[in-house]
């Protein structure tokens, strides 16, 4: 059998794709090993898991549980879900249009000894869903909504 | 792949842009008018966002044309390494530009979304963080291309860099899977189909589909415009 000459373009191409391969690999590694710090935010199940430090300021997010948020004049209490792991939170401040009861949110704060988050600010997490208000309507009454569906892994 | 082969020819890539693009010019400002109608006029407002969620009709396409056309750039960055075809560096210097606009127009338009609606401008999540990456990348590729005097040393060092910077595509696109991210996740390419009505999904198509042809009008008027200049430059070189 006679070898077959490698022509260089095929040469080349093999080159491009050997050094696109490894190069995926070395960045597939350096983001699975820094995913801890590339999350944006932590959910009341990793706070539970993790028990941050009275000091270390950090984010939480989840779901703004139903029926739990008091105002007092500027203060606002709510408590925020992931439906397994609860963290209360105290903020005062302006609080974003789509803040409500069900909707998701981010805190960012310092967790405190008596396991109250005390927040610096608090943005709204915005879901995948767009659809008129007529149709929400519709979905309301029909029986079929569910009220931020509870999307945490 | 042949066909696109014989159009690696510069002139006969000249007669068949021009030839083609009359008629594309006149599709895109159609589907232009037809899609601003959709999306500002036609379309209802969405039942949490109000009249914000019209920015999305804008935002979106962009976002999806700028990962496109850089996906073009690496396209013709293994192009120009592996074949050498004489039209892939011209073309990838015509296409930079009109894609780190896109990229520009969807950042933009991500942070006035996000006022009103996140109540900030902006935040350093895996989303945003990997989309300003690639916003980046563009102006690396376009600096890095125009950065040798002589211009084909630039146009490798640059597909080299689009080659490089094609790990970050998928880097964007799941971004909102594998870390939690205060941008929301995939509405319309995702398994099990979009989470959009179908009243506010069609304007955001055919916005899309407007934004396309414009893409790919500017882009082929563009390297019409580079085979000119460096016949220009040859010519003047010859005297």
């Amino acid at each position: 059998m006679k070898p077959r000459r490698m022509t260089p373009k095929r040469k080349r191409l093999w080159l491009l794709v050997g050094s696109l391969c490894v190069l995926g690999a070395a960045v597939a590694l350096v983001l699975s090993a820094l995913s801890d710090n590339l999350v944006f935010f932590y959910s009341p199940t990793q706070v539970a898991e993790k028990h941050p430090g009275p000091d270390r300021r950090l984010r939480i997010g989840g779901l703004v549980e139903q029926g739990s948020v008091k105002k007092d004049g500027q203060e606002v209490r709510f408590v925020v879900t992931d439906l397994k792991e609860t963290v209360p939170v105290v903020y005062r401040g302006l609080l974003p249009d789509l803040f409500r009861e069900g909707q998701g949110v981010i805190a960012e704060g310092t967790l405190g000894a008596d396991g109250v988050f005390t927040a610096r600010e608090v943005l709204a997490k915005h879901d995948e869903k767009y659809m008129p208000p007529e149709v929400a309507k519709a979905l309301k009454e029909s029986g079929r909504w569910q009220e931020g569906s509870g999307k945490e892994k | 792949m042949a066909s696109l082969h014989v159009l690696a020819n510069p002139a006969r890539f000249r007669r068949f842009s021009q030839r083609v693009l009359p008629a594309l010019s006149v599709a895109t400002a159609l589907a232009l008018a037809v899609g601003l109608w959709l999306a500002l006029v036609e379309s209802p407002p969405d039942y949490q966002q109000g009249e914000t969620v019209r920015i999305m009709f804008l935002h979106v396409p962009s976002a999806w044309l700028s990962m496109m056309g850089y996906a073009l750039l690496a396209a013709l960055g293994a192009s120009l390494l592996v074949w050498r075809h004489p039209l892939a560096a011209l073309m990838a210097r015509a296409a930079a530009p009109v894609g780190a606009v896109f990229a520009a127009v969807c950042l933009l338009t991500g942070a006035l979304w996000g006022r009103p609606m996140w109540g900030t401008y902006w935040v350093w999540d895996a989303r945003l963080t990997s989309m300003l990456l690639l916003f980046f990348l563009y102006l690396g590729h376009i600096a890095l291309s125009r950065a040798y005097d002589d211009s084909e040393r630039g146009d490798r060092a640059a597909a080299i860099l689009a080659l490089v910077g094609v790990i970050n595509l998928p880097v964007i696109k799941f971004s909102v899977d594998w870390w939690n991210t205060l941008h929301q996740p995939a509405s319309v390419m995702k398994l099990g189909g979009p989470s959009i009505d179908p009243s506010i999904l069609t304007p955001l198509l055919v916005m899309a589909l407007a934004l396309l042809l414009l893409f790919v009008v500017l882009v082929l008027l563009r390297t019409e415009t580079e085979i000119d200049r460096r016949r220009l430059e040859a010519a003047e070189m010859a005297l």
